[in-house]
């Protein structure tokens, strides 16, 4: 159902992102040095497992850690080799292929400073950059994007955040001004909020429990009106499914990416995928996580293929907010735990590696027992995109982007 | 507050009004059944309202445009042969020689030409039936929105349903039969809302009675035409007496043709009265007719209104309206004790429905059960937009909302309006996550879900929903799980 909001129309954004901004948008310092760096942040909220998406099938404890649910490189299908240690998803090929070319690299046992296990307390500390959640109602990279503008290093009448999606990132709010880009295709109802409903349903109205169970096999069948037409513009009349998925991660990715290329378009960007809290039949190898990664991986190609030239000058950090259990629950699914992965990749990227102080998977080295062992600060990593790559001040980025960091080294070479 | 005064205050707000908003549980919560009354006592008219065409005017303009758009269509048509003709005639001259079959254009060609140019020039006018269905949509839903309780607004869509027309045959009418018919007398007696809705054009135009003679009428000596009986049937079947209580085909003939003549003025006849009530006698079937076992014999329209008031006075009348308006309230299978209590003081008060509705939200039956109704789709479209504190709509999404939701607005797809039972509505469920999904995702960014359930819900939600909530990937997902439940869906 519709309802007003002011959210600009993708018409409305056409003409505010036109000629007017021109070409003030990119980092002034950037492009003294014949630069003009991009930087586009996804955030995957519902918190990735990091050990399902990047395996460590090396380690000894992997596979009894996991057991027939451990990716592992002759599994069926087998993972895609990284390196002596670790092996990636088999749903992500591309990814694959970019690593391998040295312009993706992935960042393991990370995590950010919050040690709780609330969504909403761990996306705001990821995007807000502080310490702590409900600090502040701005996020690290529209105070980046300020920083930069108040230090003379962009026209300040031309900085500007892109932000895709009908729900602004915090990451990307802020003073700066925001652009916002609706997808016109609606991400459907995902599968996991299906399973969440049925079981709210269960418990408490097994009538309506009835008919969205039906409802859920018809539309497992593909029989449901619709179902035969991802890219179906009707926004509603489809169910929910993979390839509806599939469709949304690709169109909002490869529009970030068209922005960016512009040459007066913005030059950072925020997005979020959802989907990623799977407590329930988590399906590593086929099924819901896998299914999700290689929409994910589809929104790399389409990144990459819509930055055209600019993908030389881009890095895409896509971050989520913290990881899950190292174990599987009972139900085949992993609940809310702490270290994860980030991948990292862009033309602008010095990659072909992971980035990782692996903590080990045996039952002391985990966590309170449960959780990989965050050993990278995720805004180590960030800080050093960001000096690296957008030539934001040490200082600034101590003080003003991610406070209180300090100790927190940027970590160098990321871009090279 | 106590938690049963709460819980009484959210009952009242989703059983007899459009749902909480933020801060209503408080405003009504020492009196839930006392500040539904009091809203009974507030003016039903439509804010900005004034700025709305009469249904009258509706149709004038719209008959308007569309004269205008056949008289440029017809001129488009013509100009596009004529010039065809003479681009044929030069190339032939060109030619120095008789026309040959390849060099005249084709017949056909000329022909779709034309029908193009034809139909390019109908549509540069645009059709203001349509600018004027979402301006009503839009008046309407915002009354319901802003409503504090919602319990007259509840009503006005009762009453509107009940003596529904569908705007698929009247759609510039359609929202303007609404304030003039039902808003109009809601909360007046049932006889005068009777015979408005019985003598408005829409109704007329829905039910075919524009065109039904009389055999004996002159019209229908003259034209050999006659009587058409659907609107005498509805009458009795669906907006009074109810299905099989006791009226024959007799009564129904009978009836029909006392209501022969009704009619509206067409129009292009009359520029300021056209689209207006009119009673025909050219149409109306001469001499008296016995209805019922009553013989009336008045000459004009007042022969049809002493049937309609001997229907609206009936005691079939009162059972079947208490028996709707108990179920469309309280429950699929209301209480026997309540139906009967709104029949009663249906009868005592000759069909007041102030105070037959008053008796609805006094009566303890109608508060007991369990709060099982399935909300139909607009009730539970309009609770999910007022929890969130939303006043404005844009009419086109929210009509095509609730047109995906299966209840498009003024579009019944029979003149016995939308039902009213569980079996009707609950495979639609699939649909509403869809909807909530993608009002969520547009909402997330704004709307709090831990904030609804305490400020919007004072906390009157079940625990599983609570937890669901709290344990949700996203805001999206919360709130598209906080309106899917049992909770938000039922009443």
């Amino acid at each position: 159902m519709g309802f007003e909001h002011h959210l600009p129309t993708r018409r409305e954004l056409l003409v505010g992102s036109g000629a007017l901004f021109a070409w003030s948008q990119m980092p002034r310092i950037a492009r003294a040095e014949g630069r003009d760096p991009r930087l586009l942040v996804i955030v995957l909220r519902g918190a990735l497992d990091g050990l399902g998406a990047v395996a460590p099938v090396g380690d000894p404890d992997w596979i009894s850690l996991r057991g027939d649910r451990a990716l592992l490189l002759d599994g069926k299908p087998p993972a895609l080799p990284l390196d002596a240690f670790f092996a990636l998803n088999p749903a992500m090929p591309n990814l694959h292929r970019l690593y391998k070319s040295g312009k993706a690299a992935i960042v393991h046992a990370t995590a950010t400073p919050y040690r709780e296990r609330s969504h909403f307390d761990g996306q705001d500390v990821l995007e807000s950059g502080f310490t702590k959640p409900g600090a502040t109602a701005s996020g690290w990279l529209n105070r980046a994007l300020l920083a930069m503008e108040s230090g003379g290093r962009v026209d300040p009448r031309g900085s500007r955040a892109l932000s895709i999606g009908s729900v602004t990132p915090l990451v990307v709010r802020g003073a700066a001004p925001v652009m916002t880009w609706v997808p016109q295709k609606l991400l459907p109802a995902s599968e996991d909020t299906q399973n969440r409903l049925l079981d709210l349903y269960q418990h408490t109205d097994p009538k309506l429990a009835t008919v969205l169970q039906a409802r859920m096999r018809l539309a497992s069948l593909g029989g449901a009106p619709g179902a035969g037409d991802p890219m179906s513009d009707d926004p509603t009349l489809a169910p929910p499914g993979i390839a509806r998925v599939r469709a949304y991660f690709a169109e909002a990715a490869g529009t970030a990416a068209r922005y960016l290329a512009k040459p007066d378009g913005p030059r950072v960007g925020a997005m979020g995928f959802v989907g990623w809290d799977t407590h329930i039949a988590e399906g590593a190898a086929s099924g819901q996580l896998y299914n999700l990664l290689g929409a994910l991986d589809g929104a790399f190609a389409a990144i990459e293929s819509n930055l055209g030239e600019a993908w030389k000058e881009t890095v895409v950090a896509v971050v989520t907010e913290f990881g899950r259990t190292a174990r599987i629950n009972g139900t085949q699914g992993t609940d809310h735990g702490t270290a994860t992965v980030a991948f990292l990749m862009g033309g602008g990227l010095a990659g072909g590696r992971v980035i990782a102080d692996w903590p080990g998977l045996k039952p002391a080295q985990l966590f309170e027992d449960r959780d990989l062992k965050p050993t990278t600060d995720l805004r180590a990593v960030l800080k050093g995109l960001l000096r690296d790559h957008l030539r934001v001040e040490e200082k600034v980025l101590a003080e003003t982007v991610f406070p209180g960091s300090t100790e927190v080294r940027p970590m160098g070479g990321l871009v090279g | 507050m106590s938690n049963s005064a709460k819980a009484e205050a959210v009952l009242a707000l989703h059983r007899f009004g459009m749902g909480p908003r933020p801060g209503s549980i408080a405003a009504i919560g020492t009196d839930p059944r006392g500040a539904l009354i009091a809203e009974l006592d507030r003016p039903l008219a439509l804010t900005g309202a004034a700025s709305l065409p009469s249904s009258a005017k509706a149709y004038r303009t719209v008959a308007d445009a569309n004269a205008r758009r056949t008289a440029r269509a017809k001129q488009a048509q013509q100009q596009a042969k004529k010039q065809q003709m003479a681009a044929a005639q030069v190339a032939s001259g060109e030619q120095g020689q008789a026309q040959s079959e390849a060099q005249a254009p084709a017949q056909g060609e000329v022909k779709d030409a034309a029908e193009m140019a034809a139909k390019q020039a109908a549509d540069a006018i645009p059709d203001p039936g349509r600018a004027i269905y979402l301006e009503e949509a839009k008046l309407r839903t915002e009354a319901a929105l802003a409503a504090d309780i919602g319990f007259a607004e509840r009503l006005v869509w009762f009453w509107s349903n009940h003596f529904c027309v569908s705007a698929n045959r009247i759609r510039s009418m359609s929202g303007a039969y609404e304030r003039e018919v039902v808003r109009a007398n809601a909360l007046g007696r049932f006889v005068d809302l009777l015979l408005a809705a019985e003598s408005h054009p829409a109704m007329l135009f829905y039910l075919d009675n524009l065109e039904s003679m009389g055999a004996n009428s002159t019209a229908g000596i003259n034209r050999s035409r006659g009587l058409n009986e659907n609107f005498a049937r509805e009458i009795m079947e669906l907006h009074t007496l109810g299905v099989r209580t006791g009226y024959t085909q007799d009564d129904v003939i009978s009836f029909a043709n006392v209501l022969t003549g009704w009619t509206l003025v067409p129009p292009g006849a009359d520029p300021n009265h056209g689209g207006e009530f009119t009673f025909n006698p050219r149409l109306h079937e001469p001499g008296g007719q016995t209805v019922l076992g009553k013989r009336y014999e008045q000459e004009d329209a007042e022969q049809g209104r002493a049937v309609l008031r001997d229907l609206a006075a009936h005691p079939a009348t009162a059972t079947h309206v208490a028996t709707k308006l108990a179920r469309h309230f309280v429950a699929d299978e209301p209480p026997p004790a309540l139906v009967e209590q709104l029949a009663k003081s249906f009868r005592d008060t000759e069909g007041d429905l102030k105070q037959v509705a008053i008796a609805m939200v006094s009566s303890d039956d109608a508060w007991r059960g369990p709060p099982a109704k399935l909300k139909r789709p607009g009730e539970w479209g309009a609770g999910m937009v007022r929890a969130t504190g939303i006043t404005a709509v844009d009419p086109v999404r929210y009509t095509a909302g609730q047109e995906l939701l299966g209840e498009p607005l003024w579009r019944p797809s029979m003149p016995k309006g939308y039902p009213d039972d569980e079996v009707s509505w609950i495979d639609g469920v699939g649909r509403r996550l869809d909807v909530a999904n993608y009002f969520a995702e547009r909402l997330a960014g704004m709307a709090d879900p831990q904030a609804i359930i305490e400020d919007v819900f004072a906390s009157q939600i079940a625990i599983e929903v609570k937890q669901a909530v709290g344990r949700a990937e996203s805001r999206q997902q919360a709130l598209a799980l906080l309106f899917m439940s049992a909770d938000f869906q039922r009443r």
